[in-house]
């Protein structure tokens, strides 16, 4: 059973940018640009239309096959194409080159609540978006109780949806738009919305839908969700499809696009919002044992990691810290440079001038991996003057550790060396 | 089950491709989402009318005031001839398909950009949103219908055999404002100076028809011959015939019907020739 439900090849998707100037937003406009623009293709001869500085290519040469039943996720930060990629695939927008088919209907999730009107009551958006999204009435009608149950809004069902909270708003947007029945779901953030309990509640729908069969595409930013509903998925960056793998290395891959490398981070001036602090942030290195800046450490020997940051002014009870994490979003551990009691009586304050906090990794503490490294600033529960979650990755290499005499991947992000006696017990 | 399995082999498939070129209704497609056209009529209607104390019966209200107004203006200031009928019912007679044009075309001619948060998140026939807001315009014409009759009881007019042609008629006149509507709710897309001039062109097409004024006031020849090139002349000139009796329509009205006829199919390739970049432009 490995029926193709979509093929795209070379999909391109061009936009006019500086659309502000460069449109004709009205007839005026229109005359006097149709003028210009036709003086200029006399001079170039009559080039083609795609050339220009005026146009970005949102998607370029896009290609994949997605299997009935197949769950694909598609990541990539904002901006990289993904939604025009789901545009394109569910037919809001046409492709500027390439093709494409698709078999079977398209239900797509882009936004829930597209079509909500806020005066008609939730009874009443029930029917129209379900109408809007492809239901038929008759569909409707037999699922009716069904999405009221979901969403939990069911005494106010007919109140107007402007009276909602925007908690019962989306919840009841969702729960008309889970209960589509589509051969290929195409689903956009909609994860994004309402408390805990009930996101759990729609990613146990999502993979609900995902097990009876249906193809289902799938856009977020939330990787657990990704990883927990997708067993490959595709990295898009600047248009381009960077990589289709299987979902965690696809994740590993996106979380590590764009963060530097070498070892090293600086901050300028635009990188920080809050200019005015007294705390400005210079450099994170991490360093090897002979104090060299580098992208990777090896786990045996240990490492530093030191930040290099500017005081304005005298500030009181600061913390200098970093989180270290993995490329998956999950903490190993938080470190401040004031932990010791006896550091911390002795930097009650810290007077105005140029620092540098350096910690020491000891050996034999990080598993082979690569791994992010947050950076923060406060001071209890007063101020945070600076953090940057997503500062530095970096390499550890394992050679040397404990167990390499196997070489399989070991689980878990430390790899400690630890004391182990072993002993015959004796009858 | 077995439903399932013949929908499963009747798996459409959609080719997804750069387009060009004009192209042609596709009808079929249209009637597979004939309930996305009911339900937004429906909602069109009913969120115009919500949170109205009167409701629905603005739909009433609106054409008595109207002909209240022209009634003191036209008809007994300044008046004007009225084909032998009472003022008021003369006056009604139009202003209904009047009224119903107007409507239809304004509401088509604003409702892409409207609807813009659907068009640039969902798929579904683009031609279904002017279509529907036409429909929403029949809606509140079949209201005021009993403005008409009520003022056809009072005068005690009753109507002959004429009056079966209403329908055809009526068609005529969404057509009408449907041909219109779809050229300019496409260029509204693009260019929101449609939604400012449109106040405007209903006002001066109202006063080039044959509404408070009888036809007569127009030479006949080639003045009247032009003046049929509005085909809402056509319109209101057959409408008042079909209720109220009286000369039958001439020649003017196959000149509406060619206009009409040039007007819709060139709306129609036009719109479907720019629906394609609704999305990105909107």
């Amino acid at each position: 059973m490995s029926e193709i439900a979509i093929r795209v090849e070379n999909i391109s998707k061009q936009y006019r940018i500086g659309v502000l100037q460069e449109r004709p937003d009205t007839l005026r406009d229109l005359l006097t640009t149709k003028a210009q623009r036709a003086g200029r293709w006399i001079k170039r001869g009559g080039a083609s239309q795609y050339e220009g500085p005026a146009h970005i290519w949102a998607l370029k040469d896009i290609s994949f096959e997605v299997e009935r039943g197949q769950v694909l996720g598609i990541v990539g930060r904002n901006g990289a194409g993904k939604s025009t990629l789901l545009k394109v695939l569910s037919r809001v927008t046409d492709p500027t080159l390439g093709f494409g088919e698709i078999h079977g209907r398209v239900g797509s999730l882009l936004e829930v609540g597209t079509g909500f009107h806020p005066e008609l009551s939730g009874r009443e958006n029930i029917y129209l978006n379900g109408a809007i999204l492809g239901m038929r009435r008759e569909e409707i009608d037999r699922k009716f109780d069904e999405i009221v149950e979901f969403s939990e809004v069911g005494k106010f069902i007919d109140t107007p949806v402007k009276r909602f909270s925007s908690g019962m708003y989306l919840r009841l947007a969702f729960a008309v738009a889970a209960h589509l029945e589509p051969e290929i779901l195409v689903v956009d953030e909609v994860l994004a919305v309402g408390d805990a309990e009930f996101q759990r509640k729609c990613l146990g729908k999502m993979s609900d839908v995902a097990q009876e069969g249906r193809t289902v595409l799938f856009v977020s930013h939330n990787m657990s969700a990704v990883l927990r509903l997708t067993q490959e998925t595709i990295v898009l960056d600047q248009g381009k499809m960077v990589m289709r793998a299987p979902t965690p290395e696809a994740v590993d891959h996106y979380l590590n696009m764009g963060l530097t490398k070498q070892g090293e981070r600086f901050w300028s001036g635009e990188d920080f919002i809050n200019q005015k602090a007294p705390f400005v942030p210079v450099a994170l290195r991490v360093l090897n044992l002979t104090g060299q800046v580098v992208d990777t450490v090896n786990a045996a020997e240990g490492f530093s990691i030191e930040l290099v940051y500017q005081l304005t002014e005298d500030i009181t009870g600061l913390r200098v810290g970093i989180y270290m994490m993995t490329t998956r979003g999950e903490f190993v551990f938080t470190s401040f440079d004031t932990d010791d009691p006896q550091l911390y009586q002795q930097y009650t304050v810290r007077t105005q001038g140029r620092y540098i906090s350096r910690c020491r990794i000891p050996s034999n503490l990080m598993n082979e991996g690569r791994y992010v490294l947050g950076v923060n600033a406060s001071v209890y529960r007063i101020q945070r003057f600076f953090q940057d979650d997503k500062a530095l990755t970096f390499t550890v290499d394992a050679t040397g550790a404990p167990g390499m005499q196997w070489p399989e991947p070991r689980l878990g992000p430390v790899r400690p060396k630890l004391e182990w006696k072993i002993g015959k017990v004796e009858r | 089950m077995e439903k399932r399995q013949q929908q499963k082999e009747a798996t459409p498939v959609i080719y997804l491709k750069p387009s060009k070129g004009w192209l042609s209704i596709d009808f079929n497609e249209l009637w597979r989402y004939r309930e996305l056209i009911y339900f937004l009529t429906w909602r069109d209607i009913k969120v115009r009318y919500k949170q109205a104390v009167l409701g629905i019966a603005w739909a009433l209200l609106q054409p008595v005031l109207t002909v209240l107004i022209f009634t003191v203006v036209f008809g007994v200031l300044l008046q004007t001839p009225s084909q032998g009928l009472p003022y008021p019912l003369f006056a009604i007679s139009a202003l209904l398909p009047w009224q119903l044009f107007a409507n239809a075309l304004q509401r088509s001619s604003i409702s892409l950009v409207g609807n813009a948060n659907l068009i640039t998140k969902i798929y579904f026939p683009r031609l279904a949103i002017p279509l529907s807001s036409v429909m929403a315009a029949l809606v509140d014409f079949g209201v005021s219908f009993f403005v008409l009759i009520g003022m056809m009881v009072y005068y005690r007019y009753l109507p002959g055999w004429n009056l079966l042609w209403l329908p055809v008629i009526i068609l005529f006149a969404l057509l009408t404002a449907l041909a219109v509507g779809l050229w300019l709710s496409a260029i509204n897309v693009q260019y929101r100076d449609v939604q400012h001039m449109v106040p405007f062109i209903v006002q001066v097409w109202m006063y080039a028809s044959p509404i408070v004024y009888p036809i007569e006031i127009i030479p006949a020849g080639i003045w009247r011959t032009l003046y049929g090139l509005n085909p809402m002349v056509g319109v209101i000139q057959s409408y008042r015939w079909a209720l109220l009796g009286g000369d039958q329509p001439d020649a003017t009205m196959l000149i509406s019907i060619v206009v009409v006829i040039f007007l819709l199919v060139s709306g129609v390739y036009y719109f479907r020739r720019m629906e394609k970049t609704f999305a990105d432009i909107v």
